[in-house]
């Protein structure tokens, strides 16, 4: 009987193994996570979870569920260290986990900051360990600097300033979310900050940061001095693939996977943030850090890898979301474009607008600030291709259709 | 079949309406709405990924 794998314990990883049994995989699965903890949902550790009281539990799955109705077998709390491609084995420190199909879900960690050493007060936010901690100096009322103005810094900022703290947000690059955005819009969400009472410092990286045992000061290339008792850095994310290397698994920014999600190893199918692979819509490689392609992605993976003579390719318009202040932002598509037009709203003004991205003569991308209604409609006209002149007709007439609405 | 909402767990991320227009939409107050419950037997697929694609697993089928 087919043995499954599934190495990572998060998102991709479970829904690999949920996938695997719904696909009426029989045989065994063992799941390796290198965190003590069940399966639990990230989004919401760095949005609702940091708000003052009680905050809930994300975890996905009672472990008597993972373990009783789904029949796998966990190793938690020892990450996987090497894989023998050869024998077909996972090594997980002294063990070897024998595998017939493999799905390497290792994710992403949180990058540091090289300055932090050892002071207390510096975090980053990517786990539950980490949500913990940051909510703990939270509730002190402290001091904050945030380290990068990326959607997990944001998010952050947002979460201490509602609750009343005092808030820096420090950012290296001039115009914060280039990359996921583009110059203009990130220029424009970044003006959320102001607005909002959060301090907003761009073009001026971190040069040192300052304290005895806890950080009392992080110090700016420019020689500013902000005083903190709370750092929390949101500087990006490395994948997880060091214990990959030598395996055969070919690795670049990620595992090198095709548009099925099979890496060059035979039987190994990478899932989530650690996967580099073809996504057919705009037949470019990406490798994603978001919820819907990890869900997606660790489904795909089992699923092929459990029937790799009759592989589906993972075809997906990304997404994303986060929550600043009250202000929810939702982006569709890829950034990478010829152009972007402000299609519906005013960013200078209010708190709701609508981008549009073109590259070539097709809509690739959409971003909304308080659009929801608008976001998933321009999801639909990307996967299928869309062409930029009908999307631009079609937000003109939304756009109008709201104006009437208003007006009555 | 019939498509089921927990507005408790939703929070409107939409994913469901792009996955199955016909069925859901965001309002401008970023609400989900059901347009229909009843699932067509052609669009069951559509339904079950939107099932499986909600951030919240805000979503469930009934038979």
């Amino acid at each position: 009987m087919t043995r499954l794998v599934v190495v990572g314990a998060s998102l991709a990883g479970l829904r690999a193994v949920e996938a695997a049994r719904k696909a009426g995989h029989e045989g065994p699965i063992t799941l390796v996570g290198d965190e003590a903890h069940v399966p639990y949902d990230r989004p919401p550790l760095s949005k609702a979870y940091l708000d003052e009281g009680e905050p809930e539990s994300t975890t996905f799955r009672e472990e008597s569920h993972l373990t009783g109705e789904l029949g796998v077998e966990l190793v938690l709390g020892r990450g996987a260290t090497g894989l023998d491609t050869e024998a077909r084995e996972v090594l997980v420190g002294d063990d070897r986990v024998p595998y017939d199909a493999l799905v390497v879900a290792t994710g992403a960690r949180a990058r540091t900051l090289p300055q932090g050493g050892d002071l207390a007060g510096v975090h980053a936010l990517r786990t539950l360990d980490d949500a913990v901690a940051v909510r703990r100096e939270l509730d002190r009322g402290v001091k904050v600097v945030v380290v990068g103005a990326g959607f997990i810094g944001s998010e952050v900022a947002s979460g201490a300033r509602k609750r009343g703290l005092d808030v820096t947000v420090v950012e290296a690059l001039e115009t914060p979310l280039v990359r996921a955005c583009g110059e203009a819009p990130g220029h424009w969400i970044a003006g959320l900050h102001e607005k909002h009472g959060t301090r907003l410092l761009c073009g001026n990286g971190v040069a040192a940061l300052h304290g005895s045992g806890r950080v009392e000061a992080v110090e700016l290339a420019d020689g500013t001095v902000l005083p903190a008792d709370l750092v929390v850095a949101g500087i990006g994310a490395i994948p997880n693939t060091e214990w990959l290397e030598g395996s055969g698994v070919e690795l670049d920014n990620g595992v090198v996977c095709d548009a099925t999600l099979a890496s060059s190893a035979p039987g190994v199918y990478a899932a989530g943030d650690v996967a580099s692979w073809i996504n057919p819509v705009f037949d470019r490689r990406q490798r994603l850090e978001h919820w819907t392609s990890a869900a997606e992605q660790g489904a795909t993976a089992a699923r092929n890898a459990l029937d790799p003579t009759n592989p589906t390719a993972y075809r997906t318009v990304p997404y994303f979301w986060s929550d600043w202040y009250d202000v929810r932002i939702q982006f569709v598509g890829t950034p990478q474009a010829d152009e972007v037009v402000l299609v519906d709203g005013d960013p200078e003004a209010g708190e709701r607008w609508v981008a549009l991205y073109r590259a070539g003569d097709r809509l690739v991308g959409a971003l909304t600030v308080n659009g929801q209604t608008e976001v998933m409609k321009y999801r639909g006209k990307i996967l299928k291709g869309a062409a930029w002149d009908d999307a631009l007709a079609f937000a003109e007439q939304r756009q109008q259709a709201r104006s009437v609405t208003t007006a009555g | 079949m019939k498509i089921c909402v927990d507005m408790n767990k939703c929070t409107g991320l939409g994913i469901c309406e792009s996955v199955a227009p016909d069925y859901f939409e965001v309002g401008d107050d970023g609400e989900l709405r059901v347009l229909r419950e009843e699932i067509a037997l052609e669009d069951v697929s559509d339904l079950e990924e939107s099932v499986t694609s909600c951030p919240t697993e805000a979503l469930w089928i009934e038979p």
